[in-house]
């Protein structure tokens, strides 16, 4: 079987793009999210995309072959939400096992059709881990600023059960991205560090923060460099940033922590910053110039595209990836 | 990659601590530890954390790198006050900012700490004490939750107390640490137990110097790890005497840090600077530390008596004098403070071969370091002003002597052209953003205010400056500097034009000025972001790129402007009249003014008007987002809010004292009737006086909403009855005059802050005299009782707009204003060419009073109303074209 640190080393790997923004042209309705397993559930289902792997797992799989058609290297499972913390919203908590493991077998499956095509490009998996809607370091309440509405050890049970699942449904790797509360990070990372431990595994773990706006700093207060130095202390395959900005906005943060780690490093920004209908409106083409000058600097060894980014988006990053060397790293 | 060859102990708070071999000795903050100050502990028993949170801050200001925190005492819950404790913290960002070390004996406490910290910190301590399997255990959970951890000098049989136990206790945790656990070396701090000497005890004799040799020899066979320790330990045996105490620590410090100790919990307070011991207790302790003499805790305590007392404790404020010519420099810069800079100059010219040297190096590393601070955040506007002044003070002291140097030329940045534009006199931002420039070592050439485009392209060509900023408040600014644009293009100017000031965007940046000049036209909003523009236009590596991105980008944002605009519908004139507001006029209640007639006030005193003062747009000129007063509270700017609100509050009771602002004003209520529906005709017993143009709504509204004109609600001429207007104007005088005073002190600072005061006053004086116009003169609400919080939200009856702002945008009503009430006259007010105010801290408008008059915008209008327009106000087409051009309809 492939091995991604080996991969690595020989190119730059290059990320799928979003799902979100995938699902979107399906428009599908209240009916379509609830399929008939759920079509008596009690609260909307509208909405939790990740449940689409269970009520429209063909949806799922035709996105996954389009990026991967397209050169993606790595596909992120459908899963970003799919913790016992977000699934609270759709009173899904029982679910969270069930969607994990299917997204990630999904997904498994689609890769591998691929890999057998094309043995020369193996393609792998990452069980995406996204953030979850609390934050552990910050206090939602602007009276009490001691507060906190999740614990550490709530966020750690709840990337465990996200962890062991997607490991189950067989990922190759699991993403930790778009940090925005670097003590949610350390949860998830500890969290994965105890799976690894207890299933005698050495999961190849992406991690990536999100810078949130222009000041340079992670949601919860972070420079890019202290971020990196607050999450290093487990192995990492890369580090790395995505979503909230552009690729030209968010390179200079990339660079801050490219000559400062042994990891590799990962970039997958948005297609430009939201209009101001909240819509991304950068071409491929737009997007595409503005990556290439994180490879001619040498930034990266994966690269990708989060909100907004397309197959199309992919397709050009791929070939543009294609034609330059990965950065080299420990 | 580079920077990752050696193994370096990283930490991080909000931000990144890197201890490098080059460090200097890292300084932990030691007050907020229950088991070191009573202070803090009776605040936590006491559960006051809001003080105790200050205790924290003190300390991160007073320069500590790292802060520790313990909690372990008897009668507090220490798990639940350390976390409630680091959630608090967490809030503070300019105390979070900085790694946390958790202090504590207990590892339900430490683990309880590791998991409400985002940063990477350092547990304090773990050790061999407890055996092996406990230490291994704690060591993994440790590496788990991502800290540093400093390890005890104690295993099973004991804390280590001479030079061989230390090492054999070091080198077995190491050997664990790194072998077993496979925990990074680079995070292994050890604290070797610093003991006190001349006790009297023969076996404390070798107390400091094992410490110093030890850690000598754990640098050396330990790779990557640090060293740390309690200091104040060393010199117990002389509590009560501070002097002989803080020379022991800093001698200890000075030969432990020789050795390799890196980190450490020091008072700087109890600290005293090696070089100035006095040299004969330096020698006495020296044999102490250093163990050189049989009888020398004798002699030492004997000769502590002879000093004891003779020193009082130093006065924290001044430690920083004690630094080197450049930390002293630097910190005078960062800080503002302008005392000593003179002396400092003085001394750093009898270093340096010519005196330019100092400018290009003392000072241009301060201010590099309040450039830096600035960029990242952590300083603001008004200390940054403040610095300049420093810097201005500075470089005038050295001037003559540069002067009488020729050898040597200074090099700035750059030259940047900087003016107010022609008819416009508002000049806050403009002055904000020349200091902030010229103290970022650009050459600033200001041409002040009401500057014409001739004059600018002159000075401009002259000069050869590298930039031309130009700034502007009211609405008729714009198309001046989209005239300077044209004009730039036409005579083939390739230096880039910077657009600031209150009415400019970057929509009209990109939709009117970028367009007319081929080279940068960039639109820098807020005074913060100017010095890093100027740095991307000038750079000579990437100004090309720069200007290209700017260029695109504006571009689109212009294109994406024109197409959304392009989708309002207008109704024709006629048709915006036929739905225009409707005041039921059988039941609305007119009142007759109490006085009518114009009347001039002089008597005013600034007193009055202190309570009417919004604060929130002062805060605004400096930068600094937030409403009051809640912002001097806030968690980022509260701070630098707080001391610009004191600062503020310090001249105006000199402004006060001295009388050296002059409120005046003048104000006229009249008889007055809508006529043609669009004006109003102004009366004094039924002869017509002056009419009032005022200009209507005509974008297509929602089903039910008006297309409203101020002129909606004033009674028509066709109901033979009488209703009432009110105009004014308010001013308040002097402050140019106490500006330049100050400017001439070099204090640009406050030469800023009266203007941006006066303006201020301005405003409260519209307030309250608006205030006497609706309970007095007028008289139209006797019983208000308005807070002036409710002032600012509008929240009385009646409106007073301005001519130039929303609800009437032609500033050419100023002038049927100015001679109805006989303003330059009467008080002095003057109108500039582009019909601005002079003083430019002036108020002037109208008074409505029907309850249902309200404030709006009239948005855009389209050409027939603007042809109307001209034709009522016998004005040519083109005149009106001008004036009106901002809110024309494309």
């Amino acid at each position: 079987m492939p091995d991604i640190r080996e991969e690595i080393k020989k190119r730059i790997l290059v990320l799928d793009g979003a799902m979100g923004t995938m699902l979107q042209a399906y428009n599908f309705t209240e009916e379509d999210f609830r399929g008939e397993r759920f079509k008596d559930f009690p609260v909307s289902l509208k909405g939790n995309n990740d449940l689409l792997s269970i009520t429209q797992p063909k949806a799922i799989k035709e996105i996954h072959a389009e990026y991967l058609e397209a050169g993606a290297d790595i596909i992120g499972t459908n899963t970003f939400s799919a913790t016992c913390i977000a699934m609270t919203d759709y009173q899904m908590e029982d679910m969270v096992y069930e969607i994990n493991f299917e997204s990630a077998r999904i997904a498994r499956e689609v890769a591998d059709e691929f890999t057998v095509k094309e043995p020369h490009k193996p393609r792998f998996v990452a069980g995406s881990m996204g953030p979850t809607n609390k934050t552990a370091s910050m206090s939602p309440d602007v009276n009490d600023p001691g507060y906190r509405a999740i614990t550490f050890d709530d966020l750690r049970l709840a990337y465990k059960e996200q962890a062991e699942a997607l490991i189950e449904g067989g990922v190759d790797l699991l993403l930790v991205e778009t940090v925005f509360d670097t003590l949610n990070a350390k949860a998830a990372l500890f969290a994965i560090d105890q799976v690894n431990e207890e299933k005698n595994l050495q999961i190849p773990i992406m991690l990536s923060g999100t810078i949130t706006d222009a000041s340079g700093r992670t949601l919860s207060g972070q420079t890019a460099e202290a971020f990196l130095i607050s999450t290093s202390h487990i192995p990492l395959l890369s580090v790395g940033f995505n979503c909230a900005l552009g690729a030209n906005l968010l390179q200079p943060h990339v660079e801050a922590i490219a000559n400062k780690t042994k990891f590799a490093v990962s970039a997958h920004p948005n297609a430009g910053l939201p209009n101001a209908f909240g819509e991304y409106d950068e071409t491929p083409e737009q997007m595409a110039v503005q990556i290439e000058e994180y490879l001619k600097k040498n930034l990266v060894n994966i690269i990708g595209g989060c909100c907004g980014t397309t197959p199309e988006h992919i397709k050009l990053i791929a070939q543009l990836a294609a034609k330059y060397k990965p950065r080299p790293f420990v | 990659m580079k920077n990752d060859d050696k193994r370096y102990l990283k930490l991080s708070g909000l931000e990144p601590l890197v201890i490098t071999p080059e460090s200097n000795f890292i300084n932990v903050g030691e007050r907020t530890n229950v088991a070191g100050s009573r202070r803090f502990l009776r605040l936590i028993k006491e559960e006051k954390f809001d003080e105790a949170l200050a205790i924290a801050r003190h300390q991160v200001d007073a320069g500590a790198q790292i802060i520790d925190i313990n909690m372990d005492d008897g009668l507090i819950d220490g798990k639940k006050s350390m976390v409630r404790f680091l959630n608090l913290i967490a809030a503070e960002p300019d105390i979070c900012r900085v790694p946390i070390m958790i202090d504590s004996s207990k590892w339900e406490i430490i683990e309880a700490a590791l998991q409400v910290i985002q940063g990477k910190g350092i547990v304090n301590s773990i050790s061999l004490k407890g055996g092996k399997d406990n230490f291994v255990w704690q060591a993994k959970q440790i590496k788990r939750y991502g800290a540093a951890i400093i390890v005890m000098a104690f295993d099973e049989k004991g804390q280590a107390d001479t030079y061989e136990r230390r090492i054999e206790i070091c080198k077995r945790s190491y050997q664990i640490l790194v072998e077993e656990v496979k925990f990074p070396p680079e995070d292994i701090i050890f604290d070797l137990n610093i003991f006190p000497v001349a006790t009297g005890m023969e076996e404390h004799r070798r107390n400091a110097i094992d410490f110093i040799e030890a850690t000598g020899w754990v640098r050396q066979n330990l790779p990557c790890v640090s060293v740390s320790g309690g200091v104040s330990n060393v010199s117990f045996s002389f509590r009560g005497n501070n002097t002989v105490r803080e020379a022991m620590h800093s001698v200890f410090l000075y030969h432990a840090i020789q050795a390799g100790m890196n980190m450490g919990i020091v008072n700087p307070a109890m600290l005293e600077v090696y070089d100035d011991i006095p040299k004969d207790l330096l020698e006495y302790i020296e044999d102490v530390i250093l163990d050189r003499r049989d009888d020398a805790t004798e002699r030492l305590l004997e000769f502590a008596e002879t000093v004891k007392g003779v020193k009082k404790e130093a006065i924290v404020d001044d430690a920083w004098r004690k630094g080197s010519l450049q930390e002293r420099i630097t910190h005078s810069l960062v800080k503002g403070i302008d005392q000593y800079i003179i002396e400092d100059m003085e001394e750093g010219r009898q270093e340096v071969n010519s005196p330019v040297e100092v400018i290009e190096k003392h000072l241009m590393i301060g201010m590099n370091v309040v450039g830096d601070l600035f960029g990242a955040g952590k300083m603001f506007l008004p200390q940054v002003v403040k610095s300049a002044r420093v810097m201005k003070k500075a470089v005038n002291y050295l001037n003559p002597f540069i002067e009488a140097d020729k050898s040597v030329e200074q090099r700035a940045n750059g030259k940047v052209l900087m003016a107010t534009v022609k008819g416009d006199v508002h000049d806050i931002g403009k002055n904000i953003v020349s200091v902030v420039l010229g103290s970022n070592n650009y050459e600033i050439i200001d041409l002040g205010v009401m500057v014409p485009p001739e004059k600018i392209i002159e000075t401009a060509k002259k000069e050869k400056v590298d930039a031309i900023g130009l700034s502007g408040l009211i609405t008729p600014s714009l198309d001046e500097m989209v005239y300077l644009a044209k004009e730039m293009e036409r005579q083939k100017f390739t230096i880039p034009l910077l657009i600031g000031g209150a009415t400019t965007s970057k929509a009209h940046t990109a939709v009117k000025i970028n367009p007319e000049y081929k080279n940068a036209v960039v639109h820098v909003n807020d005074a913060s972001r100017a010095v890093t523009v100027m740095g991307d236009l000038l750079n000579p590596d990437t100004k090309n790129e720069y200007v290209a991105k700017l260029k695109k980008d504006y571009e689109e944002f212009r294109d994406r402007f024109l197409n959304r605009s392009k989708e309002k519908q207008y109704l024709t004139i006629e048709e915006a009249r036929k739905n225009k507001f409707k005041i039921d006029w059988d039941t609305s209640v007119i009142v007759k003014p109490r006085e009518m007639g114009v009347q001039v006030l002089e008597q005013i005193s600034l007193k009055d008007l202190l309570d009417f003062i919004d604060w929130t747009p002062f805060f605004r000129s400096w930068d600094l987002r937030g409403k009051f007063p809640g912002i001097l509270n806030d968690g980022v700017v509260g701070e630098q809010a707080t001391q610009l609100y004191e600062d503020a509050q310090k001249i105006i009771k000199e402004i006060i004292s001295k009388q050296s602002l002059r409120p005046k004003a003048v104000f006229g209520l009249f008889e007055a009737n809508t006529i043609d529906d669009d004006d109003i005709s102004v009366k004094k017993n039924g002869k017509q006086l002056a009419v009032f143009r005022t200009l209507r709504q005509q974008i297509k509204k929602r089903e039910g909403l008006a297309n409203i004109a101020l002129a909606d609600f004033i009674l028509p001429q066709e109901s033979q009855k009488n209703d009432y207007i009110g105009t004014f104007c308010v001013s308040i005088f002097g402050a140019d005059k106490l500006s330049e005073a100050y400017k001439s002190k070099d204090d640009d600072y406050n030469a800023i802050m009266v203007k941006a005061i006066a303006d201020r006053f301005a405003e409260a004086f519209a307030e309250y005299l608006h205030k006497q116009i609706r309970t007095k003169h007028w008289g139209y609400a006797t019983e208000e009782e308005l807070s002036n919080k409710d002032l600012i939200k509008e929240a009385y009856i009646g409106i007073r707009p301005a001519p130039g702002y929303p609800a009437c945008p032609d500033h050419l009503e100023k002038e049927t204003i100015w001679q109805l009430l006989d303003i330059e006259n009467k008080i002095g007010v003057k109108l500039t060419e582009g019909l601005a105010m002079w003083p430019a801290s002036s108020v002037s408008g109208y008074y409505f009073a029907n309850p249902e008059a309200k404030y709006f915008g009239v948005k855009k209008i389209k050409d027939d109303q603007l042809r109307d327009y001209a034709n009522r106000k016998k004005i040519t087409l083109q005149k009106a074209r001008k004036w009106l051009h901002p809110v024309l309809a494309d």
